[in-house]
């Protein structure tokens, strides 16, 4: 291992690209990519879902053959010596390729084999892993009884065992509570520091670009920028503010985002966060005239902000492409006609008392109390296994409480399951349309099984087709459509019944910010009409959306509040202006403290 | 000192064999799944006529007809009910409670003794074809039998008498043949399912991915699945073998070595198959699926097992060579019943080498380092 980093690329690619043949369609999974990544840097591949950002990873660890194109790793070509490239690697797949029924120990020992590690050298390496993970007091316990952040220190672990020159990590960070995220960081950090490991890091989270060396942006298989992250943020200089007004945040956000010049406007705690076409300070006045209360506070920028604009200023391919179009252009019609019905009732129309789940002597939702009022959105925050998802069954009705009671638009779901979920709309995580039936063909199924038939259903299937603009796709089945219809259609098929209250199940993780910011302004404009929304999610920018929100974590409501006071309770002296995954780590480290105290 | 190239092989199979203790699904499919579809099947499927419920009804009884029904009553194969008039015999055979009927009519005596025809009238339920031609033929035995019992007390008695012998298997017992054409039919289904499934897994649960980008050959892979479910597979073989002999107490006349080697054979054409289909299936569901419909069904139709072989269509006969079962059931019937018969073990044993090669040779080729 050289005691200097060289200065060449480690990893190298060449116009790579890279198809995949899904029944009679192709798919261009990678179209012509450029980039490399330095020696003993931490590069990030970043992009939304469906960027092509695995595709690179298999194609990099030799998993994969390009189809145009070259990837030269470590001064070697994948292509012609996958196993030379192999025998320096550490690859970490999706779901940390762990044997589960293998104990922590077992596990180190498997990939000290197939890593030719010699056994004289395993015990000093072991601890040293085990020391840098955490995982010491573990060693016999099964790994699929670790928790999320666990399995991924145990999945680096393995990947380690025998030091490599470079460490691929595919997503690593997904569905991880932050307190592990921000310890993953620091294990990196360490690496690169102290064995001057070349890193490749593939992340859906923006936020994680800033930790990075470099970045590599990518979208719909296309590289949209390269460079180290403070490049893509200079860009932005001069361009993001706050802005305030008295006439509500959703409304300011909704005509902001339609005037022209503005590129980027999205709600964040009580403000609205915007960002302009143009790095001229704009005039409040110029801006929104018939507003004299508006004011606008210069903020610093975020890498999100470089992404929204380079995704505004490319230009949009006609069809099936992203689906964002419609709020770029500010043309949208508020979406008063979404929801006709007004806002009278106040009270609570969900409420949750002492709710408690258990499975055996596991305790999942553990004595958890909450109310949300009509109108509002309201977010649980957790990791996985946090009990939101169980929580979430028990409001749909879909599983018994242990204990506690359980009350959706007035009905006690003990007693009356049925009536209170036909005033439900769901829409899962993943969506859960049939990926073989067209566009239409799931409209007409959902609106079916929501009861609805003859004129009634067909004029709820045009408003569907009119409102999310699928006129165009209606033959296209659900599984050729891009994210963002696919989830458009799956928002058309919970809100075919009209309902008064919407789940919604981590809607917007690993999409792009512009399909993110189109989601949430229908979210917003239904919550106008008095629609109640509850959202489960463990990504802490889908909280910043939210009216109101509880943190949860093995089964408890840690705290609640709007997404200003938890962040506000995380402030200090020396940390002005925390971020929410900043208070989420606060909160549960008091958690943990006061369990030890 | 170990090779890096054997470190990974052992690390491999020891992981292998720690989950299979782990995992009761594994142990389940090698040892219970043979002795359960065993027990069914050897209690369960069975082509003799044992206490068959039979209808008689004698109009007339007298010395003859009494010393013929007699004959009924001392078989082991009929349960005896009987009627004094045919109607009723026949509402017992509309409420399945006998499944014959034998109807001596009341001219039956005079008839036989005045050496006109004395007819015997046999009426069998035909809804299970096959349970009616059992019964019929039974009825044919019991009534020859008979006669040349009666014939025997006359001066004239005849000289030519029709006494039928079996080979093989002198009680004519078909679990004695039935058994080990099954234990084929179940190792089929064990062996293939076994690897068809572990792989499979891996590839769900992203672990080969993980496996892939290490130093690890695809050949050590194989060969680390190959030999601990080779050693499973064997222990459910000596499992079913165990049951034939002292369970349904099936004679074993060739030798156990002899066994061994074909079914090692056997075992590892069955392997080399569920290797193959989980390098294509990549599902733990779709795989299973492949595995039932690829190795036990064609088993259960294609191996002569139940079904004549001789008495198919020329075409499947022909398909039938390329299901390895075939060639194990008939070295596993002759090792049981005949003995180590070299000029049927040996072309059959080699056929089944030529498939284990086959198979293991495809799931190897198949088996690149590569998602694609």
């Amino acid at each position: 291992m050289p005691d200097i980093p060289e200065p060449a690329a480690a990893v190298r690619l060449e116009n790579v690209r890279r198809m995949f043949r899904s029944g009679k369609r192709t798919i261009t999974a990678l179209d012509g990519i450029t980039a490399a990544a330095a020696h003993g840097a931490v590069t990030g591949l970043i992009g939304p879902d469906g960027a092509g950002k695995t595709t690179l990873m298999r194609l990099v660890a030799g998993l994969l053959r390009v189809d145009a194109g070259r990837i030269e790793v470590l001064g070697i070509d994948v292509g012609r010596d996958p196993l030379a490239v192999q025998a320096q690697l550490g690859y970490m797949p999706q779901h940390f390729g762990l044997y589960e029924d293998l104990t922590v120990q077992e596990n180190l020992n498997l990939y000290a084999d197939l890593q030719g590690v010699p056994h004289a050298d395993r015990k000093r390496r072991y601890s040293e892993l085990l020391h840098m993970t955490g995982l010491g007091p573990f060693t016999a316990r099964m790994a699929g009884r670790l928790s999320g952040g666990m399995k991924q220190k145990l999945g680096l672990a393995c990947t380690l065992v025998q030091p490599p020159q470079l460490l691929l990590l595919d997503e690593p960070t997904v569905g991880v509570d932050p307190v592990s995220r921000r310890e993953l960081w620091e294990i990196i950090g360490h690496l690169t520091r102290e064995a001057h490991t070349t890193v490749l890091f593939s992340t859906a989270y923006l936020d994680e670009a800033e930790r990075c060396d470099a970045v590599l942006l990518v979208h719909e298989g296309r590289l949209l920028g390269s460079g180290p992250p403070g490049t893509f943020t200079a860009e932005m200089t001069g361009r993001s503010f706050y802005a305030t007004s008295g006439i509500g945040r959703r409304r300011l956000q909704e005509r902001l985002a339609a005037v022209p010049g503005v590129i980027d406007a999205v709600i964040q705690g009580s403000h609205v966060r915007v960002v302009t076409a143009q790095a001229t300070p704009p005039e409040p006045a110029s801006l929104l005239a018939d507003l004299p209360d508006l004011a606008l506070i210069p903020t610093a920028p975020r890498f999100e902000d470089s992404f929204v604009a380079r995704l505004r200023t490319r230009p949009v391919p006609p069809q099936m492409s992203s689906a964002t179009a419609p709020v770029a252009s500010g043309a949208q019609t508020p979406h008063a006609d979404l929801r006709p019905r007004s806002k009278t009732d106040a009270g609570a129309v969900i409420t949750v008392t002492h709710l408690t789940r258990r499975f055996g002597d596991f305790v999942a939702v553990d004595d958890v109390t909450f109310a949300v009022a009509r109108g509002e959105i309201f977010g649980l925050l957790g990791a996985n296994g946090a009990g939101k998802s169980t929580t979430f069954r028990m409001l749909c009705g879909l599983l018994p409480p242990t204990e506690g009671e359980l009350r959706v638009s007035g009905f006690d779901l003990r007693t009356a399951a049925a009536p209170a979920r036909g005033r439900i709309g769901y829409m899962a995580q993943k969506f859960s349309l049939y990926a073989d039936l067209s566009v239409q063909q799931n409209l007409r199924f959902f609106s079916s099984a929501y009861h609805l038939h003859g004129a009634q259903q067909n004029v709820r299937i045009d408003w569907a087709i009119g409102e999310f603009d699928l006129a165009n796709l209606l033959e296209a089945s659900a599984r050729d459509l891009p994210l963002g219809y696919k989830q458009r259609l799956a928002l058309a098929c919970a809100l075919m019944h009209e309902p008064d209250i919407l789940f919604l199940d981590e809607p917007t993780s690993g999409v792009d910010p512009l399909a993110r910011r189109e989601f949430w302004q229908r979210i917003n404009a239904l919550a106008e009409s008095g629609v109640t929304v509850l959202v489960t999610t463990h990504f802490m920018e889908e909280a910043e959306y939210c009216d109101r929100l509880v943190i949860m974590a093995q089964g408890r409501v840690l705290t609640e509040g709007t997404p200003e006071a938890i962040k506000a309770s995380a402030r200090r002296t020396d940390h002005p202006d925390p971020t929410m995954e900043d208070a989420f780590i606060g909160v549960i480290e008091a958690a943990s403290a006061r369990a030890a105290a | 000192m170990r090779t890096p190239a054997l470190q990974r092989l052992f690390g491999l199979m020891r992981k292998e064999f720690v989950q299979i203790g782990r995992d009761p699904s594994a142990l389940a499919v090698a040892f219970v799944l043979p002795a359960v579809l065993l027990l069914i099947f050897g209690y369960g499927v069975s082509l003799d006529a044992r206490n068959v419920p039979l209808a008689l009804v004698v109009e007339q009884p007298d010395a003859l007809s009494a010393s013929f029904t007699s004959q009924f009553e001392h078989s082991p194969y009929f349960k005896i009910h009987r009627y004094l008039t045919i109607q009723a015999a026949e509402r017992a055979m509309t409420a399945r409670t006998v499944t014959g009927i034998v109807w001596l009519r009341n001219n039956f005596t005079r008839q036989a003794l005045t050496g006109a025809t004395a007819p015997i009238g046999v009426i069998v339920n035909g809804v299970d074809a096959n349970n009616a031609r059992i019964v019929e033929g039974y009825v044919q035995e019991v009534w020859e039998q008979w006669l040349t019992s009666e014939l025997g007390t006359r001066p004239y008695a005849p000289t030519i008498a029709l006494t039928p012998r079996v080979w093989f298997n002198p009680a004519v017992i078909s679990r004695n043949y039935l058994i080990p054409g099954l234990i084929a039919m179940i190792m089929t289904l064990t062996g293939a399912l076994l690897t068809a499934l572990v792989i499979a897994r891996e590839w769900e649960r992203g672990t080969m991915e993980a496996l892939m980008v290490t130093r690890v050959q695809m050949r050590e892979i194989l060969l680390a699945k190959l030999v601990p479910y080779f050693i499973l597979g064997m222990g459910g073989m000596a499992v079913s073998v165990s049951l034939a002999v002292f369970l349904f107490g099936v004679p074993l006349h060739g030798s156990l070595l002899v066994l061994t080697a074909t079914s090692t054979l056997f075992m590892l054409a069955a392997l080399g198959m569920g290797l193959l289909i989980s390098g294509v299936a990549r599902n733990q569901f779709v795989a299973g699926q492949i595995a039932i419909i690829t190795t036990f069904l064609p088993a259960f139709i294609l191996s002569g097992f139940v079904f004549d072989i001789n008495s198919m269509p020329r075409a499947v006969q022909v398909i039938t060579h390329i299901v390895a079962a075939r060639y194990f059931v008939a070295i596993l019937q002759s090792i049981f019943l005949a003995g180590n018969i070299w000029s049927v073990i040996l072309p059959n044993a080699l056929a089944l080498a030529v498939m284990a090669a086959i198979f293991l040779g495809l799931a190897r080729a198949n088996a690149r380092k590569r998602l694609d």
